[in-house]
């Protein structure tokens, strides 16, 4: 009896089900994309015609100090979005996993885990309006708790000042996206064979040569993922810039993506917006094609 | 000693976590009188809603959050059905080029909203569709729907085959499969997707920050980031507005938690 594998069999009817799907990308996000990357080439302020001036635009970037500043920013979000949160992760995450979970029971564990994870459920507009009053200069709460226990000279003009403003910008991702981090590298520690770790404890190994000879290895796959998500998630920022400093003050937060919105919908110099938009999703584009392979060699060795 | 060491140092670690939601709680209930003389860390005398009604009223926040329910609640339903199609043809049905289909939805999903926004903001307007709900809820369809693609077309991947060759004995055709089959067996993972949609489309602030010019369209964000812009409230109603803007959050957490554990174990289960 000649049974065909059912895979094979008539596959040309199941494209039925991508029309839909297939339709939607392409009216959302193929042709507006597409229509990104030809704007970028014109002069254009919304109305009117656009006015094609070839690769001026990125000509222009290429001078434009603001630009490079918000990329360097950007660094600065990286760190704070997914740098630190990833080694503050693994600590912490290692801390409840081996020690409150199993000494004191995975409940607490779990209740601690949600503690630090919840600013991560917050619309992160919201986490930015909770911020911007606790760091206001007058009656924030943060300079009150420095005034009350007597470090007055501590209270500063968090977000007003431009040496400080990235700087507190910076403090307030890393308290939104550190759970993250917790909460995957947990999840991933309970996939972690426990005789590893029972192996490396009767050759002597101590809980740091454990957590950095097994645990870590162990769970880089993880490690990754994050990395390259609070990385790109760094680079789109934009809704905490928007209601934290507006990229102020005297633009030392601005971002990329908070710059191409200024161009677009302030400024009105939609060409400049477009270009600044394809420079950064091309620099995304490289980033994630770049992790991706690192990974796969990672996997294969 | 060590391990209470570390769990003390969780302890204190989560407590600063959650400094500022009590902070915004303590403020919210406050007067502002009370908050002018006693600023920002005095307990309040005693509960007092003037704030929270306040602002309540001036957003016309009960608006605000059906819009939020309406937008995110219309993305979730579209967006699972979306990607099923997509992954019963990817998954299950393995059509040719599907590695190359899926690197697309991936690319899409991983765009920044910034290329988009402009062609989208313009289009909008070309169609009649600029600053209504039906716009902002067909975009977020297709961008969730781009990261369930990738997301369910491994889980159906591994769908087992016996039961898709069991139903075409039985004389389904392929729309029954899916429909019968496929849909019902899937469900747990169906239904975490659901809750993420939600939640994400929810907590979106970008794209319809730009969409959604008009006050009755707004979305809970949107409607809190622009005021907050404005820099016209006073302490209290601001610490109202933000707790306003944590509390539905919290409440999803709550149910995401559940959720997910659900989908968890019955993906274990199995």
């Amino acid at each position: 009896m000649s049974v065909v594998p059912f895979s094979i069999r008539d596959r040309g009817s199941y494209l039925w089900f991508l029309i839909p799907g297939a339709l939607l990308l392409l009216a959302v996000i193929l042709v507006p994309f597409g229509m990104n990357i030809g704007i970028s080439f014109t002069e254009w302020s919304g109305a009117g015609e656009p006015e094609w001036i070839g690769l001026d635009n990125y000509t222009r970037l290429m001078g434009d100090g603001t630009f490079w500043a918000s990329f360097r920013h950007n660094v600065g979000l990286v760190v704070a979005m997914a740098v630190l949160p990833t080694l503050a992760g693994l600590v912490i995450a290692a801390a409840l996993f081996d020690f409150v979970g199993k000494h004191f029971g995975s409940r607490h564990a779990s209740i601690l885990r949600a503690c630090i994870y919840l600013p991560q459920v917050l619309p992160i507009a919201v986490a930015g309006i909770v911020w911007s009053w606790i760091l206001a200069p007058q009656d924030g709460a943060l300079n009150e708790v420095l005034r009350a226990v007597g470090l007055d000279s501590l209270a500063q003009n968090w977000l007003g000042d431009p040496d400080l403003a990235l700087w507190s910008v910076m403090g307030v991702m890393l308290w939104i996206q550190v759970g993250y981090p917790v909460v995957i590298f947990m999840a991933g520690m309970q996939r972690v064979d426990p005789s590893l770790h029972e192996a490396a404890e009767l050759d002597g190994a101590s809980w740091w040569g454990r957590f950095y000879h097994v645990t870590v290895p162990q769970i880089r796959p993880e490690i990754f993922v994050v990395l390259l998500t609070c990385t790109i998630a760094a680079l789109k920022v934009f809704a905490p810039i928007y209601v934290l400093t507006r990229g102020g003050p005297g633009g030392s937060t601005n971002v990329p993506s908070y710059y191409s919105f200024q161009n677009f919908f302030e400024k009105t110099q939609v060409g400049y917006g477009a270009a600044i938009a394809t420079v950064l999703t091309v620099l995304i584009l490289v980033l994630t094609t770049v992790f991706l392979r690192v990974q796969n060699r990672g996997d294969h060795r | 000693m060590k391990r209470h060491a570390v769990l003390w140092s969780m302890i204190v670690l989560a407590v600063v976590m959650l400094v500022p939601f009590f902070l915004v709680a303590l403020n919210a209930v406050k007067t502002p009188e009370e908050y002018s003389t006693g600023g920002p860390l005095d307990l309040p005398g005693g509960i007092s809603l003037d704030g929270i009604v306040a602002f309540w009223e001036r957003v016309d926040f009960g608006e605000k959050l059906l819009n939020s329910v309406v937008i995110s609640g219309s993305v979730a339903v579209l967006a699972v059905v979306v990607s099923v199609f997509n992954a019963y043809a990817l998954g299950i049905g393995r059509v040719k080029g599907r590695l190359w289909i899926l690197v697309v939805f991936l690319i899409a999903n991983t765009l920044p909203q910034e290329a988009l926004v402009y062609p989208l903001y313009f289009l909008a307007n070309q169609v009649g569709l600029y600053d209504t709900k039906l716009a902002v809820i067909i975009i977020f369809t297709v961008i969730q729907a781009a990261f369930g693609t990738y997301l369910l077309t491994s889980t159906l991947g591994g769908f087992p085959r016996e039961l898709l060759e069991a139903a075409r004995i039985d004389g389904a055709n392929k729309w029954q499969t899916l429909v019968r089959i496929v849909v019902p067996i899937s469900k747990p993972t169906l239904g975490v997707l659901f809750v993420f949609f939600f939640i994400w489309t929810w907590n979106e602030f970008f794209l319809p920050l730009v969409l959604l010019i008009s006050n009755e369209n707004q979305t809970v964000p949107v409607a809190l980031g622009v005021l907050q812009g404005q820099r016209m409230m006073d302490a209290t109603m601001t610490s109202a507005s933000a707790l306003l803007g944590v509390i539905p959050a919290i409440v999803f957490f709550l149910i995401f938690q559940r959720a997910l554990t659900r989908g968890i174990t019955a993906g274990a289960v199995k």
